[in-house]
């Protein structure tokens, strides 16, 4: 017995260094992915996952190899319906399969219970998209993001009104809701650093639509910028008001309502006095943009959506930090992806102590021949 | 000055929307002594209704006066929704008259649910633009307070609907009818009137002037939704109880006030409490001001007439 278990021992060494022999040509390793594939944004979703799906492709041509074996990297998608069940069970699953890491997910709200599976497990994630600033503030060590958040596009947002606009006084209105009233918040904070004067801070819900009493309050105030923090469905009746009642001042919002239904819902109301922002640079203004646009159009023989670059720069922060580590082992790459800084297709990718992207850039859009257009 | 002046605007604009709403509520609580919940959801529905009809006739006939098809869109609204209100006492209420007065209260609620999922099945959770056919460029009769047609057309209509309604109930037949059976159906039934009859028109008439406000608020906010009937649904309720729930006048009144309250109080409620309070607590400010007329005249500015009833 003892013999043919030492001879067994001896084979199983025999086989382990064979096998160890053939997979320095390939070991697989796999990274997940997760964002909508169905439901009314699954486009989105699939732009993030080709956006992935793209680099690892890169990477796999190039060859890369950690602790002496060639690593051949694998994309494992699933699908959370922008759903933020379907977002915890997916998450489970990929935990399950021992992924490396995860580029996901897109929404904030979904990423955000996620992202405790994640961190449980020990697998770092990083979102392209997910903009609300609760995902980092959990401080959970794995958590990271490539896309600008809500702190930061409030902070541009008040700059730029102070800077660009040149506007002494400003007015803010927020619908109360975590996203609104944080970013609201943000805003108040910057434009007053910048030197701005706040002379109004009015506040609605996400229910309302009639705005002329507290309007009516502003526009006596006679603010050079009103800021609403909230979604499309309430600015675009905002707007409509802010007209009715002779306002001039002009209209900021952010990405909430920085949609093709703000056009709809403001109709004809809407000005060149109208701003909204987004988080991240449009394709044409990101270093690599012009040439990732290129590669990804001949290899999906489709056009990037919207944050397909972000889930590029997110998967290839990992691969370059299993580099730097020479491990592909969660536990051992995490330091150095804390500590990663290369140029990426968005530009430079570098993570905060918090896990945000140190230099998140926010573009600023204004209406103009019936659409949003970026401001230079 | 100027601001005093386009936040009464502001309020008369709101106020008489909800005065409209509010009559459909008091005249049901006057005859039934029922609170008919849905009736925020005929406003919807009759927004909505609106809606489908002009997106139809913009299909059909595109050239046609942009006046001409809100007049299509609101004769096709209105039916719909008296329908609909006949249906739902028909159906829901009627078979609950004898029932404790908490059944038809939750079947009221329920309904105002259904209703509402049923308009998102129809018309989908997103907001719709509702087309601006009254204009809404701004005009100042005074310097500095800014009045749109629209809004001029939303105070006539609903004063003209209100006073027409006034003189349906003190001056003909029918609204002899109806005020006997507010007063106690029974004696009405023996004196020879029919009161499931009258009882039906009165939830066919609220409905019908739920369907002129649903489409007034569509076409001065140029959205609907299918969830947009709840809030004036229940600000028109508690105008309706601010006036004196079941006082076709009080309702008017009540409507009026409210609106008023409202858009004064969100423009001076943080300089009257010293900064102590904001804007968000808009409808707070509202709800105080019912709660104080409520403990000096519990039946509501003008609701003695009805003090018999509860």
């Amino acid at each position: 017995m003892k013999k043919t278990g030492i001879a067994i021992a001896i084979m199983g060494l025999g086989f382990g260094l064979m096998s160890g022999g053939v997979s320095a040509a390939d070991m697989v390793v796999k990274l997940g992915h997760v964002g909508p594939l169905t439901g009314s944004i699954s486009h989105l979703g699939k732009d993030n996952e080709n956006g992935a799906l793209l680099a690892i492709e890169e990477y796999n041509a190039k060859g890369v190899t950690i602790g002496g074996k060639t690593i051949k990297f694998e994309i494992m998608g699933e699908d959370d319906q922008a759903d933020p069940r379907a977002g915890t069970t997916v998450a489970q699953r990929l935990v399950d399969a021992e992924v490396a890491g995860v580029v996901g997910h897109l929404n904030s709200g979904t990423t955000i219970p996620a992202s405790r599976i994640y961190h449980q497990a020990g697998i770092p994630m990083i979102s392209p998209s997910a903009t609300n600033p609760k995902l980092t503030q959990q401080n959970y060590a794995g958590v990271f993001r490539t896309i600008a958040n809500d702190v930061q596009q409030g902070g541009a947002i008040g700059k730029f009104a102070t800077g660009t606009l040149g506007a002494k006084n400003i007015a803010i209105i927020d619908d109360r809701t975590a996203y609104g009233q944080g970013l609201a918040d943000e805003v108040e904070k910057s434009a007053k650093a910048t030197g701005g004067k706040i002379v109004a801070r009015e506040f609605t819900n996400d229910k309302a639509t009639d705005f002329m009493a507290i309007l009516t309050k502003i526009k006596a105030q006679n603010p050079d910028v009103i800021f609403f923090g909230g979604m499309d469905a309430q600015a675009g009746p905002m707007v409509r008001q802010l007209k009715q009642l002779g306002i001039n001042a002009k209209f900021m919002a952010g990405d909430g309502a920085c949609s093709g239904e703000m056009l709809k819902l403001a109709g004809d109301a809407l000005s060149g006095n109208t701003y909204c922002t987004q988080a991240g640079l449009p394709l044409d203004k990101m270093p690599g943009g012009k040439d990732f646009k290129d590669r990804y159009k001949k290899r999906f023989n489709l056009d990037v959506q919207i944050y397909a670059p972000y889930a590029y720069d997110a998967a290839a922060a990992m691969i370059e930090a299993m580099k730097v580590a020479d491990s592909t082992s969660p536990a051992k790459y995490l330091p150095a992806l804390k500590a990663i800084s290369f140029q990426g297709v968005t530009g430079n990718v570098a993570f905060d102590a918090k896990g945000d992207i140190k230099e998140g850039a926010i573009t600023v859009y204004q209406f103009k021949d019936g659409g949003w257009n970026p401001v230079p | 000055m100027e601001t005093l002046l386009q936040q009464i605007v502001n309020g008369l604009v709101v106020g008489s929307v909800y005065a409209l709403v509010a009559l459909g509520y008091t005249m049901v609580y006057g005859i039934l002594g029922l609170i008919n919940f849905a009736h925020g959801e005929v406003v919807m529905i009759g927004a909505l209704t609106a809606l489908q009809t002009l997106l139809i006739l913009m299909g059909v006939a595109p050239d046609m006066a942009p006046l001409l098809k809100l007049a299509i869109a609101v004769l096709v609204a209105m039916p719909v929704c008296m329908i609909l209100g006949f249906l739902m006492e028909r159906l829901a209420y009627r078979r609950l008259r004898g029932a404790p007065r908490l059944a038809p209260l939750i079947t009221a609620i329920g309904m105002s649910f259904l209703l509402q999922t049923l308009a998102m099945i129809i018309w989908g959770r997103n907001y719709h633009t509702f087309p601006q056919l009254i204009s809404t460029a701004p005009m100042q009769p005074i310097p500095g307070v800014f009045v749109t047609p629209v809004q001029v057309a939303i105070v006539i209509v609903s004063a003209l609907v209100m006073a027409g309604l006034i003189l349906l109930v003190t001056k003909t037949r029918l609204g002899r009818a109806m005020r006997a059976t507010a007063e106690n159906h029974r004696v009405a039934a023996l004196m020879g009137v029919d009161t499931n009859a009258i009882i039906a028109l009165t939830f066919v008439i609220g409905a019908g002037l739920a369907a002129v406000a649903g489409v007034m608020f569509a076409s001065n906010y140029g959205i609907a939704h299918y969830a947009m009937g709840f809030m004036p649904g229940l600000k028109a309720f508690t105008a309706a109880v601010l006036g004196g729930i079941g006082n076709l006048g009080g309702a008017m009144l009540g409507g009026i006030v409210l609106g008023l309250v409202e858009a004064v109080g969100a423009g001076y409620i943080e300089t009257m409490t010293f900064g102590f309070l904001n804007s968000s607590y808009q409808d707070i400010f509202a709800f105080v001001i019912l709660g104080i007329v409520l403990i000096f005249r519990p039946t509501g500015l003008l609701g003695e007439r009805v003090s018999d009833r509860a």
